[in-house]
């Protein structure tokens, strides 16, 4: 029987990787991914989880580490966060490029200078264009099922792509929550052995790495753009069959009350929860607000997402990161480029907020929304603003 | 076979896991050392190998030389890619999920990718004790990105980013001593070894595979194209190396060193240099302060090999 416990989410997520029966583990500490990589050294010490778990020198070694024992045939996880992700980010083009199902957590921070500890999702969407298989969570029980479920998708023969898990650090990295436990047996019974084909073995021998000339490059990028797009189908099926053996289900875009809303707010990770929490306010003082949250980052599911939004005059969309320099927030930036083209289409307003740890309540995202219907009113929107900051 | 010392041309294995056909520059002495490497290795090998030029040869797609189970992921990261190699085979042997056999992980880079920018990553291997070999193929500068300079570059060699000029000798430092950097890692197995000496070589390959836990040879690879040295005398340059001093042959096997080609009577830098291009520019008094630091060095191992030998009672 699954057992519901009060648990912090890096510790949870611990414990799914050792659910999930992972060979090695290699990872370099970082706050605030910590409690996850010594939870699971925990584990290995203790005997819990047999796995090789390497304590290396920094996390460019970590995600290289990660690479050799995926490439070698074992199931792979690392996790990290903010310059440490940074620090990996050749690696991680590698990772994919070669098709290493490797999975990795990313306790979502913010990147110096100046230093800051603490969250936000300038650390990850520098790494948008790795190819990657990247989605947000938003509770430490969708970090367990998706642990679960990235394993069974980036190892699937017809995936073979890196997965990345972001959760929000500290607002859901340190969190503790009541979290349902699936059984060991269900988790193997779900999720198979790592059987890759290719594998580093003297038995046959395969060669990985070679360099591509201008002939072969756009084809072996396209051969990877394509294989993370078509991931989409075999995302969601896991995601559908995991609904029906464990109940919870996941998809890539969720909508929460849309039904003729006039005013959508977009959301991705942790922070969906209170922007919830503030739709339902809003809606009991009878104003027309609904909620988009976007799970799947990469692959960027643009039909779901216009489904959900083509219906309203005004998507305020909330990116906790800043692109410096650039025309709007990064999510902010892409929805408006996949709208550009169609008829029915919303006016987008771009806010910047809960970048370096700051919070956003309910009642910000009220004043969002408010603020944010006005300016959709104006004849030339401000390409983006950035929510409370003091000039 | 046991022994490459007893020489006898079919007893070396007729082996190529590194096939011909590859781009390397004619005269190369550092895919000759990789080759002879190569044949050292066995059917029972991975490879690891760093971005530089034994890799830009031997694997423009859709073609690649090596015979082996062999994978290049980047520049500074070899030693990390092997680790995590290394711990699979434990792990999955250990897991039964694959037959279990005694599997060597080979790591190989050029100085470049050893000495400067991967340092890190294999001081990190080395401290955590993996078991694998690391090879430095030593060619003295960045060549595969046009003979730049790396800190395994010597003295006075002229080089694309340490010019010889009216203001420059070329290199103004001193060459890394990465074999004692390796032995302060107290390591089971350190090297030296030179393609101009191909039993030596393969023999010392073979120790280092035999080696339970990490080892390291820093194999001495001579360029014809980055020297700008005759490609017929590349094995002949890399025997004056070790004739003058400039590049001895010799093992730390658990802290003891032991010298493994006996020099009685240096000879002459001038010996070595004449020829190589990238000394051209030298003059006498350059190549007289060189050599006194080539002597000083050749001493302290001299002392430390003797040193060895008394506390081994020998
Ligand atoms: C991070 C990074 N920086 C720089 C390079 C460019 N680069 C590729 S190979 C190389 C030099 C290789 O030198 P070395 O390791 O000595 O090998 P060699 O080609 O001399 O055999 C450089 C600088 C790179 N590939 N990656
Ligand atoms: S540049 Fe030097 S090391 Fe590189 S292939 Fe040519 S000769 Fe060999
Ligand atoms: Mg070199």
């Amino acid at each position: 029987m699954a057992k519901r416990v009060g648990i912090e989410s890096s510790i949870a997520v611990a414990d799914t990787v050792k659910m999930c029966d992972v060979d090695v583990v290699a990872a370099y500490p970082i706050t605030p991914q910590t409690h996850i990589v010594e939870h699971i050294a925990d584990l290995v010490a203790n005997g819990e989880l047999d796995a090789e778990y390497i304590p290396v020198e920094s996390e460019h070694s970590a995600m290289s580490a990660c690479l050799g024992s995926s490439a070698a045939g074992a199931r792979t996880f690392t996790a990290t966060a903010s310059q440490g992700l940074e620090l990996m980010h050749e690696v991680l083009y590698v990772a994919s490029g070669m098709r290493l199902p490797i999975v990795m957590a990313v306790a979502n921070r913010a990147v110096s200078a100046p230093l800051s500890i603490w969250g936000d999702h300038s650390d990850v969407m520098s790494c948008r264009d790795t190819g990657w298989i990247q989605v947000f969570v938003e509770n430490g029980q969708e970090a367990v099922d998706m642990t679960i479920c990235s394993f069974k998708i980036a190892e699937d023969p017809s995936v073979l792509l890196p997965f990345m898990i972001n959760l929000d650090g500290f607002h859901l990295s340190h969190v503790i929550e009541p979290i349902i436990f699936p059984e060991e047996e269900e988790v193997k019974a779900f999720l198979p052995n790592f059987d890759y084909k290719y594998r580093l073995t003297p038995d046959h021998p395969v060669a990985m790495g070679d360099f591509a000339t201008p002939p072969l490059f756009t084809e072996a990028r396209w051969a990877h753009h394509m294989a993370l797009v078509n991931s989409q189908k075999k995302i969601v099926e896991v995601w559908n069959e995991f609904e029906q053996k464990f109940g919870r289900g996941y998809k890539p875009v969720e909508t929460y009350k849309t039904e003729g809303a006039e005013t959508l707010l977009f959301t991705m990770g942790s922070f969906s929860e209170t922007a919830m929490t503030a739709v339902d306010q809003m809606r009991e003082q009878g104003k027309n607000v609904g909620l988009v949250r976007l799970r799947l980052w990469r692959p960027f599911p643009f039909e779901e997402i216009y489904e959900a939004v083509k219906g309203a005059k005004t998507l305020i969309v909330l990116d906790r990161a800043l692109s410096t320099g650039g025309p709007a927030g990064p999510v902010a930036s892409e929805i408006k480029a996949g709208l550009y083209n169609k008829e029915v289409k919303p006016k987008v307003v771009s806010i910047i907020g809960g970048i370096g740890g700051r919070d956003i309540h309910d009642y910000d995202f009220i004043n969002i929304v408010e603020h944010g219907e006005a300016l959709a009113k104006t004849s030339d929107i401000a390409p983006y603003e950035i929510y409370g900051v003091r000039g | 076979m046991e022994n490459y010392n007893v020489f006898a041309s079919r007893v070396v294995s007729k082996n190529e896991p590194l096939a011909p056909g590859h781009r390397a520059c004619t005269g190369c002495g550092e895919v000759l050392a990789l080759r002879l490497c190569a044949k050292a290795f066995g059917k029972n090998t991975i490879v690891v190998n760093a971005t530089g030029c034994m890799e830009i040869i031997a694997s423009q797609a859709p073609y690649n030389s090596w015979r082996l189970p062999w994978i290049h992921t980047l520049f500074e990261n070899a030693s990390a890619t092997a680790s995590g190699i290394e711990a699979a085979i434990k792990v999955l042997a250990r897991k039964n999920r694959v037959p279990e056999s005694e599997i060597n992980v080979v790591a190989i880079g050029g100085d470049g990718s050893t000495v400067d920018i991967g340092i890190q990553s294999l001081s990190g291997a080395l401290e955590r004790g993996h078991n694998f070999t690391y090879i430095c193929f030593d060619n003295e500068a960045y060549m595969n990105t046009g003979i730049q300079r790396s800190s395994a570059t010597p003295f006075g060699a002229s080089t694309t980013t340490s010019p010889a000029g009216k203001k420059s000798i070329g290199q103004s430092t001193w060459k890394k001593d990465m074999p004692a950097i390796m032995a302060a890692h107290n390591i089971p197995y350190v090297a030296t070894a030179c393609p101009s000496y191909p039993f030596d070589l393969m023999n010392k390959v073979e120790k280092a595979l035999a080696t339970k836990g990490p080892a390291y040879i820093h194999v001495f690879s001579v360029c014809p194209t980055g020297w700008r040295s005759a490609g017929n005398l590349s094995v002949r340059y890399g025997r004056l190396a070790v004739e003058t001093g400039v590049f001895p042959l010799y093992e730390i096997e658990n802290g003891v060193y032991k010298m493994s080609v006996e020099v009685p009577e240096l000879k002459p830098l001038t010996a070595y240099t004449k020829g190589q291009g990238r000394f051209k520019h030298l003059k006498e008094d350059n190549l007289a302060k060189i050599e006194a630091r080539v002597h000083e060095e050749y001493e302290k191992l001299l002392e430390k090999c003797n040193l060895s030998a008394v506390e081994e009672g020998k």
